[in-house]
């Protein structure tokens, strides 16, 4: 057993980074599935016990709001939405950019100079900016805030994919696939895909988390989910006016997203070390 | 060399147009101005509407107006606000300054933290030094900066009252904002610098260096950091345009009187000129730092001028 423990292989995998991440993940997953069973209804309203401040009431254990409303509750309601809006945009991303990236890569010519000089575009737009245009178009929700995060990122999966198919279609194996008459359908699936595996992982895993915080900015600047939800940028707003007399509206929800960002962050160090040592994703 | 910096310069330009484009579509989507310029007034018609139109230039094709937006651009001009009247480079020149100033000092405190902090992580890698650096700097990524900010009102201007909470009035008001972006952008820093410090460490003539007998603050700083100083200012100036995202949302909370706080209300206002210009010259000035990063680079560096 202690000789097991030592291993290296082991070590790698157990290392600080796995442990810090898994458990904080754990934890907030566990809480926002167990919330619909264990803890009150996040929007009922009760006026006679408002602004009870946290540990002090036991069944409010991390007090109330202005409207008497459950703390933990509420974030972990929010917690669903951001978990939420953060791994449909990322996949989302994911399948347009991969695509997009395999065909510049591989084909080159037109489609990567399109890609390309999009790419271009899109970094010089600040975030933010699009997004107050966008929502001011067509309105904030979940569904939009998706799209919106969807739109802006895919474009780091393709840059990557890109990079990597440009490398890998003059590697040998990719080349006497080819000379023996492999389809290029098939050499992009059954050659190029597995390889860039390791790299389009880690950035999934980092960009969970950026999208979770770009969408909890979103929703505290009030371009993002309707305030009637619950959500952690939307408690963070209505916290600000009561900063003088109740911090805990304002401690819990921005504890919440620092926790679940910072268990996506090691996780994602982590996978690098792992699966892309070389550090293509690296930033 | 000069072949390059034309290929460059048309790449920017062309970005440009792409992105005043997309401005200028995007916006005019987002609903009629003279509708949110009569709101309130009673019995408007339908030919009052349409004078307002016609007084802000509104009727001209699209094409004209795109034209004129982007003449606008180069002789800074870029018509009056549709709220108040004020002339729109007026308001800019009130607001780009103070941006400007915030993304200054944030770039600031976070080099003369993050270059230090990097290169002690990197020599002493693996080593617990290096371990709580990088624990520290993973923490210091996943800070949300609007709750950083809202933290740092709640102790220093809401508990202890040191700071003025809001508003930009003499250096006391910068410690906050800066304080926020600062902490985030160093984070980052840090884990480049030390990325960067490794690859330089393990090449050849850090060895030479070594091997000359040199002592270990003169390889690191002399030999070491000069070749690091290359890639870290290609990867500070691509930060650029996060770093001024991450001002305009913490203006917000900071009631700076920036580019975010005037893209906020502008857009609230449906004010076209207003919100086209903010967002013109932001992407304007990220292009502009991205090309001047990208020139001096292959000034130093004659690899890249044959990509």
């Amino acid at each position: 057993m202690a000789r097991l423990l030592r291993s290296p292989a082991l070590q790698r995998f157990a290392s600080l980074e796995f442990v810090l991440g898994a458990v904080l993940l754990i934890a907030i997953a566990g809480t926002v599935i167990l919330s619909g069973w264990l803890l009150p209804d996040p929007t009922k309203i009760s006026l006679s016990s408002r602004l009870v401040p946290p540990l002090v009431n036991a069944a409010h254990p991390l007090g109330t709001d202005a409207l008497g409303r459950d703390i933990l509750a509420r974030v972990a309601s929010g917690g669903w939405i951001s978990l939420q809006v953060g791994f449909i945009s990322v996949a989302g991303s994911v399948v347009l950019g991969v695509a997009m990236g395999l065909v510049a890569g591989y084909y080159r010519g037109i489609w990567d100079m399109i890609l390309m000089r999009f790419a271009d575009v899109q970094l010089a737009l600040p975030f933010i900016l699009l997004a107050i245009t966008f929502v001011a178009i067509v309105g904030g929700s979940i569904t939009n805030t998706i799209i919106l995060l969807i739109v802006s990122q895919w474009v780091q999966y393709a840059r990557l994919v890109r990079a990597s198919v440009m490398s890998l279609r003059e590697r040998e194996f990719v080349l006497s696939a080819r000379a023996i008459g492999v389809a290029d359908r098939n050499i992009i699936m059954r050659h190029l895909l597995p390889n860039l595996l390791g790299p389009v992982v880690v950035l999934m895993t980092l960009n969970v988390a950026n999208n979770i915080l770009l969408e909890s900015s979103l929703t505290f600047l009030g371009l993002g989910v309707d305030p009637s939800i619950p959500s952690w940028g939307g408690m963070l707003a209505e916290g600000r006016t009561y900063l003088q007399t109740a911090w805990w509206i304002s401690v819990v929800p921005g504890l919440a997203i620092l926790l679940t960002v910072l268990g996506l962050n090691l996780l994602g160090d982590w996978l690098r070390d792992l699966l892309d040592p070389t550090g293509r994703t690296s930033r | 060399m000069i072949g390059f910096i034309l290929k460059r310069l048309l790449q920017a330009a062309f970005v440009v147009v792409a992105v005043s484009l997309v401005v200028a579509v995007a916006i005019r989507m987002t609903g009629d101005p003279a509708l949110m310029i009569s709101q309130g007034a009673t019995n408007i018609t339908e030919a009052d509407l349409q004078r307002i139109r016609e007084g802000l230039g509104l009727n001209e094709p699209f094409v004209v107006q795109y034209a004129n937006s982007l003449i606008g651009l180069l002789t800074w001009n870029f018509g009056n606000s549709f709220v108040g009247g004020t002339p729109v480079n007026i308001l800019i020149s009130r607001a780009l300054p103070a941006t400007l100033m915030l993304a200054f000092t944030t770039l600031l405190l976070s080099i003369i933290i993050s270059v230090p902090l990097g290169i002690r992580a990197a020599v002493s890698r693996g080593k617990w030094s290096d371990q709580l650096i990088r624990i520290c700097s993973l923490v210091g990524l996943s800070f949300p900066n609007f709750w950083l900010a809202t933290m740092l009102v709640l102790l220093f201007a809401v508990t202890f009252r040191l700071l003025p909470p809001s508003g930009m009035s003499g250096f006391e008001s910068f410690i906050m904002p800066t304080l926020t972006m600062g902490i985030i952008l160093t984070a980052t820093n840090v884990r480049l610098v030390r990325t960067t410090m490794l690859e330089t460490l393990n090449s050849q003539y850090i060895m030479v260096a070594r091997a000359k007998g040199l002592s270990e603050n003169k390889v690191l700083y002399k030999h070491a950091l000069r070749n690091c100083a290359i890639p870290l200012i290609t990867y500070f100036g691509l930060q650029f345009g996060g770093l001024l995202g991450g001002i305009v949302v913490i203006e917000r909370v900071f009631n700076w009187p920036g580019m975010g706080t005037l893209a906020f209300d502008a857009v609230a206002a449906r004010d076209y000129p207003v919100l086209q210009a903010v967002i013109m010259i932001l992407s304007l000035m990220i292009v502009l730092v991205n090309l001047i990063v990208d020139i001096a680079y292959g000034f130093v560096d004659p690899r890249i001028r044959k990509e």
